[in-house]
């Protein structure tokens, strides 16, 4: 083998070398690349399927619940952010309710839940509500509630609108 | 064949050298030799030898598999170590017996057949050898350590391969050794098939057998460092608290799939392409016709290679892929049908009104043909999705793969070494003893692997050590098979050895119809060096 030929025979080598270190990083380039294409044309598609249905969501029916709020000898501000929700039973649904404290003093006050039709109110679970508790509003404070909760899915297949109520009383201060 | 084709011949043989003092000198004796041995002709040898004992060592563990699915119920091991038993069966056919095999092949025939008096890299192909037997011998020493051998498939998958023990490190550094390995041998190929060739051999008048191993050995420079990648990610993944495919840390499992499989089906190839180049040496030689369709086969050679970049998905139709790239992997993969088609078709034509012969080496590149086409088409039906979806790890792609790599890849190494004995040893083998290996493989073969297709598409799973009442018959008929054509390698076995020892003296151009340089050029038995001075080829 001549001088010529070996030279020639090791530049090859080098540029094979190079294909085949390259392939290399490649097979570690691919975790990413696998990744960053799924998302990018939406082909990971199995995942989303996974995550999004719930079964134990009646979504043959939509049940309208209208949000009611009001203060029994509280002249203050409360409302609900939201007129009315359209929901199906089983779903879990966030409202919110604000308070405005215009009394100039601090005020502790409770809020009672009713409903009409009166008989509705068996059918409502809350997840979470302000009613749970006595409230302390500092003088002039604004606060946003949340109530979350969900009606449930053996509620009557007539009974398509809620009314949901909610009245505040104050507490007096030294009741305990 | 003939003592006519000797005198016919003998004109052209290569005196180059002849007068020169080391053309007589012979390699150094004991086992220094095959230590530092840089002869291509020693390092052919010695790749071939390692590649039959590791067949006989996996074919070993193939028939305990056998034993224990003989019938049903546990009979002989318990089921973790049947596990072992399928994945390093797997393992040492693959990477210790296939692959070597046609990398021997390539070392004995490459520098042969361009007239070149050896490798590009004499010492590194020394090396590339010697690297296979620490691989070798971590693979068979995993056995031995606690927990067993690797018991996950060949294929590696994880979580099962992140939860095993110490031999699955054994088996990752196996990997990158033989791996590393490879790509030696690989870039010796590719720069002595390019830069090597004696004056006048253009690219388009190789040998086919050259052409293969050329393409092959640029899949094997693609795709072995990404197998290497991939393994040393599950190796991180075991032990340095990386989270590639452990979905506890975020990982994902099915990208180890993705990652295995971009290597494992140009994988598939590289153990098919030098068996394709060895059928379409041997079939002119026995038609007494050159080759149908040159051109054509080197093209469908490398339209073959390109394609099996992108069929890597139909491996894994059931992991979820959404319906357009399940479609994509499947007209690919269909796709691939047409090159291979093409070159059924030429083998074909290459015979049709030939004057045959049915020489061991033809009857085995004649089995070749009948039994590869089968697996092909087994391959096709597997290929269509909803098929797929239910044949999925059952023994119907058992029998596939086993139609494409054994009565494919290893009866063309068959076929080969009965074809080429003659030149390499310089004597002739047992013609009687070669046909009986034939038809006992030939019928062993069938037995064990026709009636694995029954049993997958009645649902029997791979991978198990027992299984239900109702695939008890063929399991059995399975069982009787593979007994038959596991023995009947040792026939093989025997003739070779006898043929060195004690053959009777074969011809220059022992084949009437061979017309590559090995025999047209080179005397019988070949000197030690050969075209030390290349040939000038017309």
């Amino acid at each position: 083998m001549n001088a010529a030929v070996q030279l020639e025979n090791r530049r090859l080598m080098g540029k094979l070398l190079v294909i085949a270190v390259g392939m290399l990083g490649f097979g570690f380039a691919m975790v990413p690349m696998y990744r960053q294409i799924c998302q990018a044309i939406g082909l990971d598609s199995t995942r989303v399927v996974a995550a999004s249905t719930n079964t134990q969501v009646d979504a043959s029916r939509e049940v309208t619940v209208e949000l009611l709020a009001s203060s029994a000898g509280l002249p203050w501000r409360f409302e609900a952010l939201d007129r009315a929700v359209k929901l199906h039973p089983g779903e879990l649904v966030s409202v919110r309710y604000r308070v405005v404290n215009t009394l100039g003093r601090e005020v502790t006050a409770r809020a009672r839940m009713n409903t009409a039709p009166e008989a509705a109110e068996r059918y409502i679970a809350k997840q979470e509500c302000f009613c749970f508790s006595n409230q302390t509003f500092a003088a002039g404070e604004t606060r946003e509630m949340p109530v979350v909760f969900r009606v449930l899915t053996d509620a009557p297949r007539d009974l398509s609108t809620i009314s949901l109520s909610y009245t505040f009383f104050e507490v007096p201060a030294k009741s305990g | 064949m003939s003592t006519a084709s000797h005198t016919h011949v003998s004109g052209a043989l290569d005196d180059h050298g002849h007068a020169e003092a080391h053309d007589h000198h012979g390699p150094p004796a004991g086992f220094t030799r095959w230590m530092y041995t840089t002869n291509h002709k020693d390092i052919g040898t010695m790749y071939l030898w390692f590649a039959f004992f590791m067949f006989l060592l996996g074919g070993t563990m193939a028939l305990g598999i056998r034993a224990e699915l003989f019938k049903p119920g546990l009979q002989f091991f318990d089921p973790e170590f049947f596990n072992s038993l399928t994945t390093v069966h797997g393992l040492v056919m693959v990477f210790g017996a296939i692959m070597p095999a046609f990398v021997g092949f390539a070392n004995w025939l490459v520098p042969l057949q361009i007239g070149s008096a050896d490798m590009a890299f004499p010492r590194m192909n020394n090396w590339s050898f010697w690297l296979l037997i620490p691989a070798a011998l971590l693979l068979i020493g995993s056995f031995f350590v606690p927990g067993g051998a690797a018991a996950s498939g060949w294929t590696l998958y994880p979580p099962l391969v992140i939860q095993q023990g110490i031999s699955v490190d054994m088996t990752i550094l196996a990997v990158h050794i033989l791996g590393a390995s490879s790509i030696m041998g690989s870039i010796n190929i590719i720069t002595t098939i390019l830069n090597m060739r004696a004056p006048g051999m253009t690219l388009m008048k190789m040998p086919l057998f050259v052409w293969t191993w050329l393409i092959t050995a640029y899949l094997l420079i693609a795709v072995m460092p990404v197998l290497a990648g991939a393994v040393t990610m599950l190796l991180t993944d075991r032990h340095f608290g990386t989270s590639f495919f452990n979905a506890a840390g975020g990982g994902d499992p099915t990208m180890f799939l993705h990652i295995f499989w971009f290597f494992g089906h140009p994988e598939v190839y590289i153990m098919i392409l030098p068996a394709f180049g060895i059928i379409s040496q041997i079939l002119p030689a026995f038609a007494r016709k050159p080759l149908f369709g040159y051109a054509s086969m080197v093209y469908a050679t490398a339209s073959i290679a390109i394609l099996s970049f992108i069929v890597w998905g139909h491996h894994m139709f059931t992991v979820g892929m959404p319906a357009a790239g399940n479609l994509f992997f499947m007209y690919a993969t269909m796709l691939i049908a047409v090159p291979t088609g093409v070159k059924v078709f030429n083998w074909i034509a290459t015979m049709w009104k030939g004057e045959m012969t049915f020489e061991t080496p033809m009857l085995f590149a004649i089995g070749f043909l009948c039994l590869f086409t089968i697996g092909g088409f087994s391959g096709l039906v597997l290929a269509i999705v909803p098929v797929d979806i239910t044949l999925h790890n059952t023994y119907y792609v058992v029998a596939h793969f086993h139609y494409v790599l054994v009565s494919g890849a290893l009866f063309a190494i068959i076929a080969g070494i009965y074809f080429w004995l003659p030149k390499w040893s310089g004597k002739m083998y047992n013609e009687g003893l070669g046909k009986l290996h034939f038809w006992l493989s030939m019928i062993g073969f069938n037995l064990a692997f026709f009636p694995q297709h029954f049993l997958g598409l009645a649902g029997m799973p791979r991978r198990i050590p027992d299984y239900a009442l109702q695939f008890a018959e063929w399991n059995m008929w399975s069982s009787i098979g593979a007994f038959i054509f596991g023995f009947s390698q040792l026939i093989f076995l025997y003739n070779v050895i006898a043929t060195i020892r004690s053959g009777k003296p074969a011809e220059q151009k022992q084949w009437e119809g061979a017309d590559s340089l090995e025999w047209t050029h080179l005397p019988t038995p070949m000197p030690y060096h050969t075209f030390v001075t290349p040939p000038i080829v017309r």
